[in-house]
C-alpha cells in the first residue's frame, strides 16, 4: 500500500472521525434521523472539509510559519472556515443552484462542525504535504458520510421497536453508536494502522 | 435570584447531560480521570474568561458581527490555555492533543456567550459561567472516573479494585465504544429519575 492509500484507509475506517475520534458528534446525532438529510450533510462536509484543508494548509505554510505567527493558528483557522462556508454558500446559490438546494440548510450548520476544524489542525500536526492533506480530508469526509448513513438507517428502524421509555431518543442512539463503534474497532490494525 | 443563575448549570440545565452540548470533548477526553479533569478545568477557564469579556463589550459590538467577535474572543483565550498547558502540563497537553485548540468550537462556550453574557451584566455572567463550568467539569469527571475505574481498575492512577482487576480490566470501557455506552446509560438514568 502506498502512503496515500494508508492515509485514506486510516482516515476512512480505522480512525473514523465520528466513532473513533469523537468529532462532529452534534451533526451526527442531530441530522442522522433521516436518510436524505444525512446524505446532504455528508456531501456538504466532504466539500467544505477539502476546501478548508487546502486554504488553511496554504495560509499556515505560506503566511503563518514564515512570519512566526503560529500562535494565531486557532483564530485564523476558525475565521477561515466561517468565512469559507459563507463564500461557498453565496457561490453555489449564484452558479450551481441545483447543488445549493440539495445541500440546503446543511451548509451554514457546518461552521460549528468541529470535525472540519480538527482536520485542518491534524493536517498541520501530522505535517502532511498538500496531496496528503487532500487525501486525508476526503477520506475523513467519506468516513463521516458513511457513518452518518449507517446510523440514519439504524435510527429509522429504532423508531419502530419497543424501547424502554427512559432510553428513548438520545440514550438508545448512544448505545447503538457504541455497538457500531465496537464493530469499527475490528478495523484496528488493518494495513498496520494503529488507533 | 442570583443563586439560581449559579445553580442553573449544575443539574437543572447541565450542559452535557441535559442540554447535550459539548459532547465531543466529553466523550473523547474522558479516558482517564486526569484527562477529564484537565479538559474540564481548561474549558471552564475559557468559558469564564470569555463570558466576562463578552459581557464587558456587549454594548459596543454591532449586532450583525457579534458571532465572529465572540469567536475571536474565545479563540484568544483558547490560545492562552493551549500555551499555558503546553508549558506547565506537557503530558496532559500531549494526551488531550487536538482537543485543546478544539475548545474553540465547544458549543457550550459560544452558547453561553450568545445566550447569556451578551444580554447580562458582568457579575451575573461570571456566576452563569461558574455554574456551567462546574456542571461541565462534573459531568466529564464522572465519565472519566467510571471509565478509568472499569477500564483500568484505577482512579487518578491509584489502584482501587485490586491487582487482579488492574491486570485484566474491562478494556472495552476505556476504548471509544465504552464512552458511547456510558453516556447512553447516564442519559437513560437521568430520564428515569426525571420522571
Amino acid at each position: 500500500m502506498s502512503d496515500l492509500g494508508v492515509i485514506f484507509i486510516g482516515a476512512f475506517l480505522v480512525n473514523n472521525i465520528v466513532l473513533m475520534r469523537f468529532l462532529g458528534l452534534c451533526p451526527f446525532f442531530g441530522v442522522s434521523t433521516r436518510f436524505e438529510s444525512a446524505l446532504g450533510m455528508g456531501m456538504a462536509v466532504i466539500f467544505v472539509m477539502t476546501m478548508a484543508s487546502w486554504i488553511t494548509w496554504f495560509l499556515y505554510h505560506v503566511i503563518l510559519l514564515p512570519m512566526e505567527l503560529i500562535f494565531l493558528r486557532t483564530a485564523v483557522f476558525i475565521l477561515v472556515i466561517a468565512s469559507l462556508v459563507q463564500l461557498v454558500e453565496m457561490f453555489l446559490k449564484k452558479s450551481v443552484p441545483a447543488l445549493y438546494s440539495a445541500l440546503g440548510i446543511y451548509l451554514p450548520l457546518i461552521t460549528t462542525n468541529c470535525a472540519i476544524l480538527a482536520v485542518t489542525f491534524l493536517n498541520i500536526d501530522y505535517e502532511f504535504s498538500p496531496l496528503e492533506a487532500t487525501t486525508f480530508a476526503i477520506g475523513t469526509g467519506i468516513g463521516f458520510t458513511m457513518v452518518l448513513l449507517i446510523f440514519a438507517s439504524i435510527r429509522e428502524r429504532l423508531d419502530l421497536y419497543p424501547i424502554p421509555r427512559s432510553l428513548k431518543g438520545h440514550a438508545i442512539a448512544f448505545i447503538a453508536a457504541s455497538l457500531v463503534s465496537l464493530a469499527f474497532l475490528g478495523f484496528v490494525g488493518l494495513f498496520g494502522i494503529a488507533l | 435570584m442570583r443563586w439560581r443563575i449559579f445553580t442553573n448549570g449544575l443539574i437543572r440545565e447541565n450542559p452535557v447531560l441535559i442540554l447535550m452540548l459539548g459532547l465531543c470533548p466529553t466523550l473523547a477526553t474522558s479516558g482517564t480521570a486526569r484527562d477529564a479533569l484537565g479538559m474540564g478545568i481548561a474549558a471552564s477557564f475559557v468559558l469564564i474568561s470569555s463570558n466576562i469579556v463578552v459581557a464587558m463589550i456587549r454594548k459596543v459590538v454591532p449586532n450583525e458581527v457579534r458571532i465572529p467577535v465572540f469567536i475571536l474572543v474565545i479563540s484568544t483565550f483558547v490560545t492562552v490555555v493551549d500555551y499555558v498547558m503546553h508549558a506547565f502540563q506537557p503530558d496532559l497537553h500531549r494526551m488531550l492533543g487536538v482537543f485543546v485548540p478544539l475548545i474553540v468550537v465547544n458549543c457550550i462556550i459560544l452558547c453561553r456567550a450568545e445566550a447569556f453574557a451578551s444580554k447580562n451584566g458582568i457579575f451575573n455572567s461570571i456566576l452563569d459561567a461558574l455554574g456551567m463550568g462546574i456542571g461541565f467539569t462534573g459531568a466529564i469527571l464522572i465519565m472519566g472516573i467510571v471509565r478509568e475505574l472499569l477500564g483500568n481498575g484505577t482512579i487518578f492512577g491509584r489502584i482501587i479494585l485490586g491487582e487482579g482487576f488492574h491486570k485484566a480490566p474491562v478494556l472495552f470501557m476505556i476504548l471509544p465504544p465504552g464512552a458511547f455506552l456510558l453516556i447512553g446509560i447516564l442519559k437513560g438514568l437521568i430520564n428515569y429519575f426525571q420522571r
